[in-house]
């Protein structure tokens, strides 16, 4: 962890003018006492480890999850969600981010594609792990793309998430029906060569995609933080998960996913991360495309 | 030096505003400024190219875990939040939007006022909602540095007036003094 000087309220030399609202605001050196207690209660009672997530974004959540619950301050909310596991799945689900899309980011799947596609018709057999898959969007994304390049069914996707809850809204396939226009939008933009309406049954104002598409997809459970790895595969996907971890926890899963993937194996990344910045960044090439798709090459 | 980094705010006529500021400083300011302008689809890619056309400083688009260095212009990307670590790096979130925006310059603010305290300076800009607000109350709550452009010089008030409303700014200048105030703050005049 850093070393890095804090700066309370109020600390400062610059000549600054009355503050027009003084609204109660924590020292920023307690509350970061505060979280670290909080994390560290969380991980020893339920096993979840949010010791090494970054800590910006997650300071916000857990300011978030303070007001949801009503409470004060993160020495109270610490209180409710020790002894109180309602509270607990709240607050699981309000510090982990299932923000995402079907064909989220469609340029990227645009690459995998024209660039990953022609790799994977070489495999007699090919196994995918999509980790942190939150509530499915970009598992069905990858199946529906690899169903239209006629890959699917020599695929198997291990789509996993820490959160039990969420793999089980991911299962079940079902989105709120407005989001579909965009869906389909990006879906074109990805290079979808059919209807995406063929995908989905709308019902009420909900939309359930087809269960044909999860027939090669496992769901399970699988912590980055503390799980290690438990098979081999031909590509891994990643997006926007790490951005939620700290330096060394990001080393730790770029480490397993190292060694998850054989020489060739594939990684692809959000559009705002990279190896730039990790230990990793000279076991791998990047594809051609432009986009984080890289192929492990020693 | 007093200050560390520079964050700016804006969305609605922003590209002009940013151009204008850019514009005004020199190839040797020191400072690293983090930008979130408000952009709509499709205008993602583009908006740095023109930006970098005004200014002998660096532009980028900000990484992940990427460390914040003096004399470059970081600009939040498309569709991700923008935050910064007290490791002095930055770090991305696609938590959902926060009063409407992704990228979102209360985000950016907060997290910049959280982990700098009195070394950030926040800057908002013309702009046409009120993301930015709770971000300059806390930049002026942690004890930071707060520019406002005067809302008569904007092209859409909003953002200044919101500004203005929630936090007690430091300066309130024309737009074509931000650089000059800015030039000030890092001691290159």
């Amino acid at each position: 962890m850093d070393n890095q000087e804090h700066h309370v309220e109020g600390g400062g030399g610059s000549p600054v003018a009355v503050d027009r609202c003084p609204a109660r605001l924590s020292s920023f050196t307690l509350e970061e006492i505060e979280i670290d207690l909080l994390v560290e209660g969380v991980y020893r009672q339920y096993g979840f480890d949010f010791r090494n997530y970054a800590r910006s974004s997650l300071r916000r959540r857990i300011q978030n999850a303070v007001r949801s619950e009503r409470v004060e301050t993160i020495s109270a909310l610490q209180e409710r969600v020790l002894h109180d596991p309602g509270a607990f799945e709240r607050f699981l689900l309000e510090v982990s981010v299932n923000v995402s899309a079907v064909f989220r980011d469609p340029p990227f799947f645009l690459a995998f594609r024209r660039e990953v596609v022609p790799l994977l018709r070489t495999y007699p057999f090919i196994r995918i792990w999509q980790a942190g898959c939150s509530m499915g969007e970009e598992v069905y994304s990858l199946a529906i793309l690899l169903e239209e390049e006629n890959l699917y069914d020599r695929c198997r996707i291990y789509a996993t998430d820490m959160n039990g809850a969420i793999l089980r809204l991911a299962k079940a396939g079902i989105y709120p029906l407005e989001v579909m226009q965009k869906y389909t939008l990006n879906y074109i933009q990805a290079g979808g060569t059919r209807s995406f309406s063929e995908y989905y049954t709308a019902m009420y104002d909900h939309a359930i995609l087809h269960p044909a598409l999860q027939r090669n997809v496992l769901f399970s459970e699988h912590n980055l933080a503390t799980d290690g790895p438990f098979n081999e595969f031909n590509v891994i996907l990643c997006r926007n998960v790490m951005i939620y971890f700290n330096k060394q926890l990001q080393a730790r899963v770029h480490g397993l996913f190292y060694d998850s993937l054989p020489p060739f194996g594939i990684l692809g990344l959000g559009s705002g991360e990279s190896l730039r910045f990790t230990a990793c960044e000279t076991g791998y090439e990047p594809l051609a495309g432009g986009e984080r798709l890289y192929r492990r090459v020693r | 030096m007093p200050f560390e980094l520079v964050v700016i705010g804006t969305s609605l006529g922003g590209l002009h505003a940013l151009i204008t500021v850019l514009d005004g400083l020199p190839t040797a300011f020191p400072l690293p400024l983090a930008i979130v302008q408000h952009r709509g689809a499709g205008m993602e890619s583009g908006f740095g190219e023109v930006l970098q056309r005004h200014t002998s400083l660096m532009v980028v688009e900000a990484e992940d875990k990427e460390t914040i260095a003096g004399g470059r212009v970081y600009l939040a990307p498309a569709d991700y939040h923008l935050l910064v670590e007290s490791d002095r790096t930055f770090a991305l979130s696609t938590e959902g939007p926060v009063r409407y925006a992704r990228p979102s310059i209360d985000v950016l603010f907060e997290s910049a006022a959280d982990v700098y305290g009195d070394k950030v300076a926040g800057v908002l800009l013309t702009g046409a909602s009120a993301d930015g607000a709770r971000g300059a109350q806390r930049i002026k709550q942690r004890g930071g540095w707060l520019i406002v452009q005067d809302p008569a010089t904007a092209e859409s008030r909003v953002l200044p007036n919101a500004g203005l409303a929630a936090a007690q700014a430091d300066e309130v200048v024309p737009l074509d003094r931000v650089a000059a105030s800015l030039r000030q703050l890092a001691m290159v005049v």
